[in-house]
């Protein structure tokens, strides 16, 4: 059984069709990349498996439980945990103040001082500045920070919305890393990237979206291959 | 350069500044002539601060709610200074039981505590119901139909309270242990002004600590921030803003029962007046920043009490006092006009940008 299950699943925003359709999977362990251009339905996937959008027709399942009883606050306890698109960190609240935040459904204050030392370790970034407003951080911190503060939940499943967006290349490559890393440590992870090639080469699942609907799934090496992919989307 | 200048100055600019130069001049002009006619000894200007500092503290209290909600949801609750009454009017019902049964001079501490008691829970009662009621199912429509909904909460609340407790003015019975007066540090200070100073400022300490270093507190601002970022970090967004509104009804129902037993009186209008002087005292401090509200409080009560002998009197102005509220509100649209963001406005004023 999928892990993470989008059973034709519909969206609104008013009169706005935004998603059409959409079926997906994602399986325990895997890295699976969903990309597409401005406007195709990527956040708009995201937002409805959060919970902060709800489907207007369809179903989403989570190990075979459907979650759609569950408003966002709670899916968050499910295991599923999301980096939005733009970081949105808590600018006028302190960079320890925001990971402190990321645990806010933990009761397990050990394990929050555990998952605080490992985020500084592999982010020494933020302990330098743990004081500090998290508005004052560059965009690289400050995307180091959202996932940071992302992990503080214990994510089961880790939704990363376009974590490369306004990154200098060597920052790309860092993020890029960092999503290794984290999916080696047993995170399963849906990726949401504009940078295809860059998703493509990390993810082993790859699906494309267009308009709000699934043009495409494959395995991510054959859609690396896919003429039509390399055309729409890798500028080739 | 020139040209410059005079594209970014308009006439209407040079026209506020006129009206505002204006009055700062008049306010010096009056100063002066004030303290050259010797009016007023020092000890009035001491009881003048005094009485500034205790009706300050009252409007601090009062504004932190609306500062508060304002932060969580982007509109002023109109409804707070009926909040505001409803404590302290159902606490003098209270009050005037326990001083017919000789209680309230036998046990005074105990009666005080069950009159804040009562008075805060029922105006955190109504906060809570108002945000429930008139605000919640308004979530999302546009921001100036909630509104319209708080002026009506407000006319509802006071019309409400006319009903159940009546139109007329009631005496808040006395407390012996409230009258009279300390020397503090060689001042003569009443008894009841020290008390609400002290325990105002106790109170908005508890407050600021609370939001600042508790995981609801740190919530509550994210959740002014950033409602959705917020629900995505498993945040229950409208659990937040209720938390809001309890804890500004808790604070106003407190300042309430201080209002009550400093002016000995309590009427179902009672709200309205100190309502939007603690508005005026938020925008003053930069409407959503809590120790901005705090401030501008303090500094509105300081200037009703203190400016009316200060400014007005030199003018000449035959009962300057009854142009404290003329003062108050004169302040806001000189705030609003030179200074939109308030005193500590300019935190805001980065945090959107
Ligand atoms: N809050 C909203 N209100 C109305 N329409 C919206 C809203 N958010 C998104 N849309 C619309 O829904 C469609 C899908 O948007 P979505 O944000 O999911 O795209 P995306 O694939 O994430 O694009 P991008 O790569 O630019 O972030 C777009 O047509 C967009 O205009
Ligand atoms: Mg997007």
């Amino acid at each position: 059984m999928a892990m993470l299950e989008l059973r034709n699943v519909h969206a609104h925003y008013g009169k706005i069709h935004a998603l059409k359709d959409i079926s997906i999977t994602v399986n325990k362990g895997e890295i699976v990349t969903l990309i597409g251009g401005n406007g195709a339905g990527k956040s708009t996937t995201l937002k409805t498996i959060s919970g902060t959008l709800r489907p207007s027709e369809g179903k989403i399942f989570l190990n075979g439980e459907d979650l759609g009883k569950y408003p966002a606050h709670e899916i968050v306890t499910k295991g599923i945990v999301q980096v939005p698109e733009g970081r949105r960190v808590f600018g006028q609240l302190t960079v320890m103040e925001n990971l402190d935040l990321g645990a806010f459904t933990s009761k397990d204050k050990k394990r929050d001082a555990n998952n605080i030392e490992k985020i500084f370790q592999m982010f020494p970034r933020l302990a330098e500045r743990s004081k500090q407003l998290a508005g004052t951080l560059s965009g690289g911190e400050q995307q180091m920070l959202a996932m940071g503060r992302a992990l503080m939940a214990d994510p089961k499943i880790l939704l990363l919305d376009e974590p490369s967006m306004g990154l200098a290349p060597v920052l790309v490559d860092s993020v890029f890393d960092t999503i290794k890393t984290l999916h080696a440590q047993g995170v399963t992870i849906l990726l949401v990237e504009q940078n295809a090639r860059m998703a493509l080469k990390t993810a082993s699942r790859g699906y494309v979206i267009q308009t709000g609907k699934v043009i495409l799934e494959d395995d991510a090496k054959k859609l690396l291959e896919n003429e039509m992919v390399k055309k729409a989307y890798m500028g080739d | 350069m020139f040209q410059k200048w005079k594209d970014r100055v308009t006439v209407t600019d040079i026209v506020m500044w006129m009206i505002g130069g204006t009055l700062l001049l008049m306010c010096l002009w009056g100063s002066v002539s004030t303290i050259r006619a010797g009016l007023y000894t020092k000890s009035h200007w001491i009881d003048f601060v005094i009485f500034g500092l205790a009706q300050g503290s009252i409007y601090s209290l009062i504004a932190t709610g609306y500062t508060m909600v304002y932060g969580v949801l982007k509109m002023i609750n109109f409804a707070h200074g009926e909040v505001f009454m409803s404590g302290p009017f159902t606490g003098y019902f209270v009050a005037t039981a326990m001083w017919r049964s000789d209680f309230l001079d036998n046990h005074p501490i105990i009666a005080i505590i069950a009159i804040f008691a009562v008075a805060m829970l029922i105006s955190t009662m109504i906060a809570y119901l108002v945000e429930k009621i008139a605000y919640r199912p308004l979530r999302g429509a546009p921001r100036l139909i909630p509104l319209i909904t708080a002026i009506g909460a407000s006319f509802f609340l006071q019309y409400l309270f006319r009903g159940l407790y009546g139109s007329g003015i009631n005496a808040y019975p006395d407390v012996k242990v409230l009258e009279g007066f300390w020397m503090i540090l060689g001042i003569r200070v009443l008894k009841i002004q020290a008390i609400v100073i002290v325990a105002a400022i106790l109170m908005m300490i508890v407050l600021y600590g609370f939001i600042m270093s508790t995981k609801v507190g740190k919530a509550i601002r994210a959740v002014s921030e950033d409602k959705e970022a917020a629900a995505l970090m498993g945040i229950d967004v409208d659990a937040m803003i209720s938390t809001t509104f309890v804890i500004g009804g808790m604070a106003a129902g407190a300042a309430g029962v201080l209002y009550a037993l400093m002016y000995k009186q309590v009427h179902f209008f009672m709200g309205f007046i100190p309502g939007l002087k603690a508005f005026t005292a938020a925008v003053l401090g930069g409407i959503g920043n809590i120790p901005g509200a705090m401030l501008g409080g303090v500094f509105l009560g300081l200037i009703e009490s203190v400016a009316p002998a200060l400014f007005l009197d030199g003018l000449g102005i035959i009962a300057p006092y009854q142009l404290k509220d003329a003062i108050a509100f004169t302040m806001l649209v000189m705030i609003l006009i030179f200074r939109p963001t308030g005193i500590l406005g300019e935190r805001l004023a980065t945090k959107k940008a």
